[in-house]
């Protein structure tokens, strides 16, 4: 194998195209064309039905939820959605797929022609062309037992479970992604991401990315430069994760490119991604040899949505993430690069729902972007594992608001609320933090203070208020800081006066 | 006492409703004959005695407590190997479903459970439903009753056989291009071929999708009418299921019993006769007409022009469905499984080792063939012509249907040939459906009514065909034929079959 080109200088003098596909596992409660239900962990082949099975005599029906909600995604995604489009069959003999045939839309996807506006980190905002949105199935799922690492290469047997048969998915699937230069990894992580958030709003899918709810494919390409016609394209199968993709991304890049260097021609081949090594590696090669004999599903009608059930679900489209986080900026007055660093931080649904409980915008952004970030660092968690909820963060930012708690007994509370202690309220009651602010508890205290430092009142007497705060000092160290400081300071000079 | 396996299903139900006999009676008789004849004919791949006389001893019961019930009930039925019965074996003639049996019901089996039929067993059939003779079976040949030298038909010959030889009243068949009518004409018994989406193919194991209708089998038209109301109608399990109730069938065959086709307008298909059609095919054929035009009827001469291409789109869009739908049939989940002789055993070569082991050359000529048509290069010539081939042998029955009410035809060129004498030349076993495919491209109903026998002596049959969802008017048509055929031969036509056993 040639040594890889380095990425930066890879991407000096190579134009990378981009196209991706997407499947997306639909939340259904059943399959794409029968009625076994559709859930996650139950016991190999419990979830099946002679549809599913690809039983002789069994037949599909297309399953209207899934059809709604591929629309929803198709519209979504700003896609022209079908009058009419019928399923295909995509023929090819492999144990998981139980008819030897997946039924797939193939020339008549049911949306095409949209776009997506992808924002990088920084702020840039990359518009993805949409090619198609398609109906499909999932096939079964094989364990190989015996050999190397689970591969089917060298295994004793395997062992097929066809509960994920059948599940319906929405293939989406990019047009070239040209003009995006050495931001190309950059590009397919947020448009992967992109797609999930949206899938998450639509309430299509769950899109965990570790269950496989969404798979990505990443095709690439190089060309010398952007007005050269599209080089030879690799697929890399299965990248399952945003980060994958921005590697996979890069590995292919330097790949390619030390080939082009070396005067060789890139292979058009699907090729794997090894999250562990960070490297891609062939697969079969993709070529005519590889021919699926598509023809229309003689099983199935034609899906044909009515323009006015279309025009319903364009109106019942929740708001879109982007838009969301326009309209919540725009509330909450945060500056550009706060928004993207709440986004990026993965905190904008939790400032949201903690400024729902009744926390100023910036009180929100302060705990969670602030000493809730430290903590999720330090434990090494993301901010939504945390063991407290926006609703607590909002009642803890109340009782400071209402001044029964100050900002260094708040940590305290946190503290508590962390490990279990109960609600803010619960905590401060349970471990007697709040502010004393009854004046006889606090007179007390400042007399014990005075008497215990003459020296001071003399100086305060003879008009320097400097030395004051070692009284101060003296009260909320005996109230353990559970003292108002300013109230305090009052009842101290008041005494010295008088 | 009458011998009851002589009697029409709609006969025996009416005395079953009178109680005059018992459903036990009835199924013990037919499996009595079954056990005489079948021996000879070899319609059965598989008996069903006991859970039949149980449904029998059951509906006897319900009967007794004055239960309501379907009009059918307790009367036998036989079916067709190719639909799925829920612990009953179903191997479509094929040796790689030797053995399976099926953990669920087709719609149509559903039904007939229901309704209180005893089903007597599973019928021979061409593998996979594919052939004119049932001699693709990989169980053995079927006999036709009426010189059991001949074939029965196919690829129901087993149904069709059981009917005409009184081992059943009733049989449910299965039509991708006339395999219930050409069975039918060639052994006196009347078969229809449903509306496409007139009767579920939810659990029919499929043969070419597009093309595949299951349907009635039996010796009058009224009892098909009866089957037919019972199989019909819409089933959410089958999407291209009609979702609109069955027209009235019954009532049409008992209307057209009557001899009165006044107003009808009956179209001769002038490509469905003449050249190629054997003497007393045609000669019956015309005499048919002329009844049917002392009922009342105006015949006339209808022209469908692509007809002559019907063949040729049939033989390619029905190996591209098949090839597709044949694919499950791989050792992996079940029927079938053969390892191969030497080398690694990984799930590609089993599954070759198990295809090659279990098709027949019958099937394996026609996987070859619609993969091969369905390839990439060679789809839009072969695949993609048919389709447009048969977009215009709708248009021809659209333009025809605008002329007339029914179109008709002789079922079949020919009558029953002998055993063996066209296993080796598929050209012109595949001529024998020349008549019917047609109404498979179009998705349109056909019955096959038997017209009399010919110069040889064997059985023929004559065709109507209705536009689609007007099956109502086969029965109307097709009763008033049986009725008026029937005065002249003064009893049924199986009357004359020789005497078997």
């Amino acid at each position: 194998m040639t040594q890889l080109v380095d990425y930066a200088d890879a991407v000096r003098r190579f134009d990378p195209v981009l196209g991706i596909e997407v499947h997306v596992e639909l939340g259904t409660r059943t399959k794409m064309f029968c009625p076994a239900e559709v859930s996650f962990g139950g016991a190999p082949n419990t979830q099946t039905t002679p549809v599913s099975l690809g039983l002789p005599g069994a037949l599909p029906v297309v399953n209207g939820t899934a059809v709604e909600y591929a629309i929803r995604i198709g519209l979504a995604l700003n896609c022209q959605i079908a009058e009419s489009c019928r399923f295909a069959r995509k023929n090819y003999f492999y144990p998981d797929v139980p008819k030897n045939f997946q039924t797939s839309q193939y020339d008549e996807p049911i949306a095409f022609d949209g776009w997506l506006d992808v924002e990088l980190e920084d702020g840039t905002i990359h518009r993805v062309e949409i090619e198609r949105a398609h109906m499909e199935e999932d096939a079964g799922k094989n364990t190989h037992v015996g050999g190397a690492a689970g591969r089917i290469h060298g295994a004793d047997y395997s062992l097929v479970d066809y509960n994920r048969a059948g599940i319906p998915l929405v293939e989406i699937v990019t047009k070239p992604i040209t003009g995006v230069g050495d931001r190309a990894p950059e590009v397919a992580r947020a448009y992967v991401q992109a797609l999930r958030d949206i899938f998450r709003v639509l309430d299509v899918s769950e899109a965990r990315m570790e269950r496989g709810n969404v798979r990505a494919d990443v095709n690439l390409s190089l060309r010398a430069t952007p007005d050269a016609p599209l080089g030879t394209r690799t697929e890399t199968k299965n990248v399952n994760s945003f980060r994958s993709v921005e590697r996979a991304v890069r590995y292919e890049v330097s790949r390619q490119a030390a080939i082009l260097d070396a005067g060789d021609t890139v292979i058009q081949e699907t090729r794997h991604w090894h999250e562990d090594t960070g490297i891609t590696t062939s697969g079969r090669v993709k070529s005519d040899a590889e021919d699926y004999r598509y023809f229309p599903e003689p099983d199935l009608v034609p899906v044909e949505p009515s323009r006015e059930w279309v025009e319903e679900i364009r109106a019942g489209l929740p708001e879109l993430p982007q838009a969301r986080r326009r309209r919540l900026q725009d509330e909450w007055g945060y500056a550009d690069a706060e928004m993207r660093d709440v986004v990026n931080a993965g905190a904008l649904d939790l400032i949201e729902a903690t400024i729902a409980a009744g926390s100023s915008p910036a009180a929100a952004r302060k705990w969670w972007m602030g000493e809730l970030a430290r903590r999720a660092k330090q434990d090494e968690v993301e901010l939504a594992e945390l063991s407290i909820t926006p609703a607590q963060i909002g009642e803890l930012q109340g009782l400071i608001d209402s001044g029964r708690i100050n900002d260094k007994i708040a940590r305290q509370v946190l503290d508590g609320v962390l490990a279990g202690e109960g609600d803010p309220e619960q905590v401060v009651a349970a471990r007697g933090l709040e502010i004393v602010s009854d004046d006889g508890a606090l007179l007390s205290a400042i007399d014990e203070a005075l008497a215990a430092q003459p020296d001071v009142v003399e100086k305060v007497r003879g008009g320097n208020q400097g030395p004051v705060g070692a009284i101060i000092g003296a009260v909320m160290k005996s109230t353990k800081g559970q003292a108002d400081a300013k109230r305090v300071r009052e009842l101290v000079l008041e005494r010295i006066g008088s | 006492m009458t011998d009851l396996t002589r009697l029409s299903a709609a006969d025996l139900a009416e005395k079953l409703r009178h109680r005059e006999v018992t459903s036990v009676e009835a199924t013990q008789a037919y499996l009595d004959r079954i056990a005489a004849v079948d021996g000879s004919v070899h319609a059965y791949l598989h008996v069903n005695a006991d859970e039949a006389l149980a449904t029998a001893r059951d509906v006897d019961a319900r009967r007794a407590a004055g239960e309501e019930l379907h009009p059918l009930a307790g009367v036998p039925i036989a079916v067709k190997d190719v639909v799925v019965t829920q612990g009953m074996p179903s191997t479509a003639g094929s040796k790689i479903l030797e053995g399976w049996v099926p953990p669920y019901d087709a719609t149509l089996v559903e039904k007939i459970r229901e309704a209180g039929l005893p089903i007597l067993g599973k019928t021979n059939m061409d593998e996979f439903a594919m052939g004119s003779s049932t001699e693709h079976s990989a169980y053995g040949n079927t006999h036709n009753p009426w010189d059991l030298e001949r074939i029965p038909g196919g690829s129901g010959g087993g149904s069709a056989a059981a009917v005409a030889a009184f081992t059943a009243p009733l049989a449910i068949g299965t039509d991708t291009g006339g395999s219930i009518r050409q069975p039918g004409a060639v052994t006196g018994t009347v078969g229809v071929k449903p509306t496409y989406g007139g009767v579920s193919r939810y659990g029919l194991i499929a043969l070419a999708s597009s093309l595949d209708q299951a349907g009635p089998v039996t010796r009058t038209v009224l009892d098909s009418a009866l089957l037919h109301e019972l199989i019909g109608g819409h089933d959410p399990r089958d999407s291209t299921s009609i979702p609109e109730p069955l027209p009235p069938l019954v009532e049409a065959a008992k209307q057209g019993a009557l001899g009165d086709l006044s107003g009808v307008k009956v179209g001769v298909v002038s490509q469905l006769q003449g050249e190629g059609y054997q003497a007393g095919v045609q000669t019956r054929f015309e005499e048919s007409l002329d009844l049917l035009r002392q009922a009342g009827a105006e015949v006339v001469e209808v022209s469908c022009p692509h007809f002559e291409y019907a063949l040729a789109a049939y033989y390619l869009i029905l190996p591209a469905e098949a090839s597709s739908n044949l694919a499950k049939f791989d050792g992996m989940r079940f029927g079938l499984r053969v390892e191969p002789e030497e080398g690694p055993v990984t799930a590609e070569r089993v599954m070759a080792a198990t295809r090659g082991a279990g098709f027949g050359d019958e099937v394996k000529r026609r996987v070859i063939l619609g993969t091969y048509a369905l390839s990439a290069g060679y789809y839009d010539a072969y695949y993609g012509s048919a389709q447009k081939v048969r977009t215009l042998i709708q248009r021809d029955f659209d333009e025809a249907f605008a002329q007339v009410d029914v179109l008709v035809s002789p079922t079949a060129p020919t009558t029953a040939f002998k055993l063996g004498e066209k296993l080796d030349d598929p050209l012109a076993m595949y001529l024998n459906d020349v008549a019917t495919i047609p109404a498979n491209l179009a998705g349109i109903p056909g019955i096959s009514v038997p017209n009399g026998l010919s110069d040889d002596g064997l059985p023929v049959g004559f065709q109507v065909l209705a536009p689609a969802k007007a099956d109502d008017r086969l029965y109307r048509v097709g009763a008033a034929l049986e009725s008026a055929l029937e005065k002249s031969w003064g009893g049924p036509l199986l009357d004359r079959a020789p005497e078997l056993g």
